[in-house]
C-alpha cells in the first residue's frame, strides 16, 4: 500500500522521460535547394565571385548560341539572299535552308543520285554490324565478328564500288563523298587496325629479335611523325613504289596511310593490355602443352584484350576525328564537302560557312560523345567483376 | 632401376620442322627476306617512274632559289635570293615557334581547367566538365578551319579596322601592336634587367639552401620581382625613358609600321592550345585525383589553406603521374602543329612538304626530310620530358 503511495508520489513530483522527442529540423538555409545552393555555390566570398563570373559566361555562351542556332537562324529560302543582312534586315543567325539543299552532298557527296540507294544500304549492314559488336548480350558473337571483319567489307565493296556481272554499274571513288567518305575510311581504318595492331603488339613481344626489329621499328616511326605527313607520304610515295599498272585510286592511298598510322597506335594499346595479362597465365598455357599460337588466341589474347576495350573504343575516337585530315590531300570526306559548299556563289553569306562548320560539329560531337559513353560504360561494367 | 633408365636415355629425337630454334632462325630469315624483298621492289619502281618522269633525285635542290615567298619568317628570308634551304629553315622555326607558344598556353588553361572541374563550386565543376567534354569530341581541323575561316576572316575589312588607344588594330588581316624601339641609353636598362636575373636566381639558390638548414622561408617571388621588374622600370625612369613605341599606321590599302599577326597563326594558336588545353585538364584532374584524400586532409588538419594546400601538397605529388602522360600529350601538339597546312600557315609542313615538293616534285626525299625533322623533335621532347620526369619521380632507396 505504501509502495503504491510512495510511486504515486514519486511520479506526482518528478517527471521522467521515456520517449526520446523527435529530433528538429535541421535549419531550413542548410537543407533542400537553399541549403544546396549555399554549400555549392556559395560557400566563401571566393566561390561567390567564381559562381557570379562563371554564371555569367555560361548564360552568354548559352545566349549566343541560342541566338545564333534557333532565335535568329533562317529556316526557308531558295539561295543566299535569305541569309543576307542586306536583304532581310535584321541579325542573322545560322542558314538552315542552305544546309536543308546540300544535305545530300554533305552524305554522298556526288555519288550518282539513282545509285544512292546502294549508301543507305551499306549504312543499314554497317549498322546491323556494329550493334551486333557493341552489344555485349547480343546471340552468337563470334557470328558477328565474322560478319563485321569478313563479310561486311566484301560486301560494301561489291555494293559500294560496283560490281557489273550483278548488274551494279561502278562508280568512281572520285565520285564518293561526305559522310559515306567519313564513314568508309572510318571503318577501314577501325576494321584493318585491329588485326594489324594485334600482329605487331605481338611482334615487339616476341623473342625473335628480327621479328621485334621490324613491329617496333614501323610502331615507332609511324607514331613519331604527324598523321598529314603519313597521308602525305600515302599520296606522293606509294604510286612511286607499285608497278605503273598497279596504280591505286587516291582514296585508296589515303586508305592505306590511316590504317598504317591507326595499327601503330592500335600495337600500342594492345601491347599494354598483353602486359597486364599475369605472367602466371602464360605459364599455366605452356604447362597444359600450348603451343605459342593456341596460348595466345585461347588463353592470353581474349583476356587482354577485354581489358583493352575501353582503350579500343578511344583509339577508335581519335581515329574517326582524324578522318578529316584526308581534307588535305584532297578526298571529299564530310569537312571537304563542307569547305566546298560554303563558298558556292549560291550560298555563300557571311553566316554560311559558320553554319556548315556547325553541322559538322554537331555530327562528330555525336559520334564521338556516343563512344566514349560507351568506352566509359564498359569501363564500370568490367570493373564491377574486379570490385565483387 | 627406372631413374637409371630416364637418365641413361637420350632425349627423343625431335624432327627438325619441330625444333624451336630452326624454326625461329626459318621464321626470322623469312620475315627479312620478304621484308627485304618489298623494300628491293618499292626502291627499283621508285627509281624506274622517276627516270621516266626525268624528276632529278638526291639534294642538289637544297641550294637552289626558291622563288616563293613566305608571309611570315623569324630569319630573313626573300622570295628572289634565298633557297630551298633557307625556306626549310623558315618553316621549320614557325613550326618551333607556334608549338612552343602553343605547349605554354595549353599547359596553362589545361591546369586551370583541369583544377576548376574537381572545384566544389558546382557550376564552375560542370563548365569545365562541359568544356572538355565538347573540344575533345570535335576534330582539331574543323576547329582550326572554326576559328579562321568562322572567326578571323570573319573580322571587318581593312577600312573598318577596330583600333584601340595606343595603336593596336584588328582586322581580316590580322593583329596589329606597337613596335618598341629602343634609343640611346636604352643598354643601361638591358644590362640592370640581365643583373636582376642573376642576382634573383642567386637569391633564390641562397633562400633554398637557409630553408633547407633552418626552415625558415625568404619572400623569393617578392625578391625576385622587385630585382627583376621593379629595379630596371626606376632605371628606365631615371635614363629617361629611352625608348618610344613605333605605332601602326593605318593607310588605305594596307597598315604601315608596327608588328603584324597574321591571322593564320594566331588561328592556329587557339585552336592547338584549345584543343590540347581540353586533354591536358584530363590528365591534370586524373593525376590530382590518383594523391590519395588523406593528403589534402593531413594538410588542412595541419592549419593549411586549400589554395596552398593544392599548391604544396596535393600538385607536387600529381605531378608524378601527371609528367608522363603530359609529355605524350606536347608530343601530341607538336604533331598536330602540322595542320597548319590547311589554314596556309608556312610552318614546316606547308612550306617544305607542300610547296617545295610542288616545285622541285621530288617526293621521296622532302618527305624523308620532314618525317626525319618530327621524328628529331620527337625524341627530343620526351627525351627532355624523361630527364624531368626522372628528377620528379619519387626517390626510392
Amino acid at each position: 500500500m505504501t509502495m503504491a503511495e510512495g510511486e504515486l508520489a514519486i511520479s506526482e513530483l518528478h517527471f521522467v522521460r521515456d520517449q526520446h522527442l523527435p529530433p528538429l529540423a535541421p535549419p531550413a538555409r542548410m537543407t533542400g535547394a537553399v541549403g544546396w545552393i549555399r554549400e555549392n555555390l556559395l560557400s566563401t566570398p571566393v566561390n561567390i565571385a567564381m559562381t557570379v563570373v562563371v554564371l555569367l559566361l555560361t548564360v552568354w555562351i548559352v545566349w549566343g548560341l541560342l541566338d545564333f542556332l534557333i532565335l535568329d537562324a533562317v529556316w526557308t529560302g531558295a539561295d543566299r539572299e535569305a541569309c543576307l543582312m542586306s536583304t532581310q534586315h535584321r541579325e542573322i543567325g545560322a542558314c538552315w535552308p542552305f544546309v536543308w539543299e546540300r544535305l545530300p552532298y554533305f552524305t554522298y557527296g556526288s555519288y550518282p543520285i539513282p545509285e544512292r540507294w546502294r549508301v543507305d544500304v551499306f549504312f543499314a549492314l554497317l549498322a546491323i554490324g556494329v550493334g551486333w559488336m557493341l552489344w555485349l548480350q547480343a546471340p552468337r558473337r563470334d557470328l558477328g565478328a565474322l560478319y563485321f571483319f569478313v563479310v561486311l567489307p566484301i560486301l560494301s565493296y561489291i555494293l559500294l564500288h560496283g560490281f557489273a556481272a550483278i548488274g551494279l554499274p561502278v562508280v568512281d571513288t572520285v565520285l564518293w563523298g561526305g559522310v559515306l567518305v567519313t564513314i568508309v575510311v572510318a571503318t577501314v581504318g577501325i576494321v584493318v587496325s585491329l588485326p594489324i595492331g594485334i600482329l605487331l603488339a605481338l611482334g615487339r613481344r616476341s623473342r625473335m629479335p628480327t621479328v621485334r626489329f621490324f613491329a617496333t621499328l614501323f610502331i615507332e616511326f609511324v607514331r613519331g611523325v604527324p598523321l598529314i605527313t603519313v597521308l602525305f607520304m600515302a599520296s606522293v610515295m606509294l604510286p612511286l613504289f607499285v608497278p605503273q599498272q598497279f596504280e591505286p585510286d587516291k582514296l585508296l592511298r589515303a586508305l592505306v596511310g590511316i590504317a598504317m598510322f591507326a595499327s601503330a597506335y592500335m600495337a600500342e594499346v594492345v601491347r599494354a593490355g598483353l602486359q597486364a595479362i599475369p605472367k602466371g597465365q602464360y605459364e599455366g598455357a605452356m604447362a597444359v602443352g600450348l603451343s605459342y599460337s593456341p596460348m595466345m588466341r585461347l588463353i592470353v589474347l581474349p583476356q587482354a584484350l577485354r581489358i583493352t576495350i575501353p582503350n579500343i573504343v578511344n583509339t577508335y575516337i581519335g581515329l574517326f576525328k582524324d578522318t578529316t585530315l584526308v581534307t588535305i590531300i584532297g578526298i571529299f570526306d564530310l569537312l571537304h564537302t563542307i569547305e566546298v559548299a560554303r563558298i558556292d556563289p549560291k550560298w555563300a553569306t557571311p553566316v554560311t560557312s559558320a553554319t556548315g562548320y556547325t553541322v559538322a560539329a554537331i555530327f562528330y560531337l555525336i559520334f564521338c560523345y556516343g563512344m566514349s559513353r560507351y568506352a566509359r560504360a564498359t569501363e564500370a561494367r568490367l570493373q564491377k567483376g574486379a570490385k565483387r | 632401376m627406372s631413374t637409371e633408365q630416364v637418365t641413361g636415355t637420350q632425349p627423343p629425337r625431335v624432327p627438325l620442322y619441330n625444333d624451336p630454334k630452326v624454326r625461329s632462325v626459318v621464321y626470322q630469315l623469312g620475315l627479312a627476306a620478304i621484308i627485304a624483298f618489298l623494300v628491293w621492289g618499292a626502291i627499283s619502281n621508285a627509281v624506274d617512274h622517276l627516270q621516266k618522269a626525268h624528276i632529278a633525285s638526291g639534294f642538289g635542290f637544297w641550294n637552289q632559289t626558291a622563288g616563293f615567298d613566305i608571309s611570315q619568317s623569324l630569319i630573313p628570308y626573300s622570295s628572289t635570293l634565298s633557297t630551298y634551304g633557307t625556306a626549310f629553315w623558315v618553316g621549320l622555326l614557325n613550326t618551333l615557334l607556334v608549338a612552343g607558344l602553343g605547349i605554354v598556353l595549353a599547359t596553362i588553361l589545361g591546369f586551370i581547367v583541369g583544377i576548376s572541374r574537381l572545384s566544389k563550386n558546382w557550376l564552375l565543376s560542370r563548365v569545365a566538365g562541359g568544356y572538355v567534354e565538347t573540344i575533345r569530341n570535335i576534330p582539331l581541323l574543323l576547329q582550326l578551319l572554326f576559328w579562321y575561316n568562322g572567326v578571323l576572316k570573319a573580322l571587318p575589312e581593312l577600312r573598318d579596322s577596330y583600333s584601340f588607344a595606343g595603336g593596336f588594330f584588328i582586322n581580316n588581316r590580322g593583329f596589329y601592336i606597337p613596335n618598341p624601339v629602343a634609343r640611346p641609353g636604352f643598354g643601361w636598362v638591358e644590362l640592370v634587367f640581365a643583373l636582376g636575373v642573376v642576382a634573383s636566381v642567386a637569391f633564390a639558390y641562397w633562400a633554398r639552401r637557409r630553408q633547407m638548414q633552418t626552415g625558415q622561408q625568404a619572400p623569393i617571388l617578392w625578391v625576385t620581382l622587385g630585382l627583376v621588374i621593379v629595379l630596371p622600370f626606376i632605371v628606365l625612369l631615371l635614363a629617361g625613358v629611352p625608348i618610344h613605341f613605333e605605332s601602326p599606321q593605318a593607310g588605305r590599302f594596307n597598315i604601315s609600321g608596327g608588328i603584324e599577326i597574321v591571322p593564320e597563326f594566331a588561328a592556329l594558336l587557339f585552336g592547338l592550345s584549345i584543343y590540347t588545353a581540353a586533354f591536358i585538364a584530363e590528365v591534370v584532374r586524373a593525376g590530382i585525383l590518383s594523391v590519395s584524400q588523406g593528403q589534402a586532409e593531413a594538410a588542412y588538419s595541419l592549419g593549411i589553406k586549400p589554395g596552398p594546400a593544392l599548391r604544396l601538397i596535393v600538385v607536387p605529388q600529381a605531378m608524378r603521374v601527371i609528367i608522363p602522360p603530359l609529355s605524350s600529350q606536347y608530343l601530341n601538339l607538336i604533331k598536330n602543329s602540322s595542320l597548319a597546312v590547311a589554314i596556309g600557315y608556312p610552318d614546316l609542313v606547308q612550306v617544305f612538304t607542300g610547296t617545295v615538293l610542288n616545285q622541285t616534285g621530288q617526293a621521296v626525299e622532302v618527305v624523308a626530310i620532314t618525317m626525319a625533322v618530327y621524328l628529331t623533335i620527337s625524341l627530343v621532347t620526351s627525351g627532355l620530358m624523361n630527364l624531368y620526369n626522372q628528377r620528379m619521380a619519387l626517390v626510392e632507396r
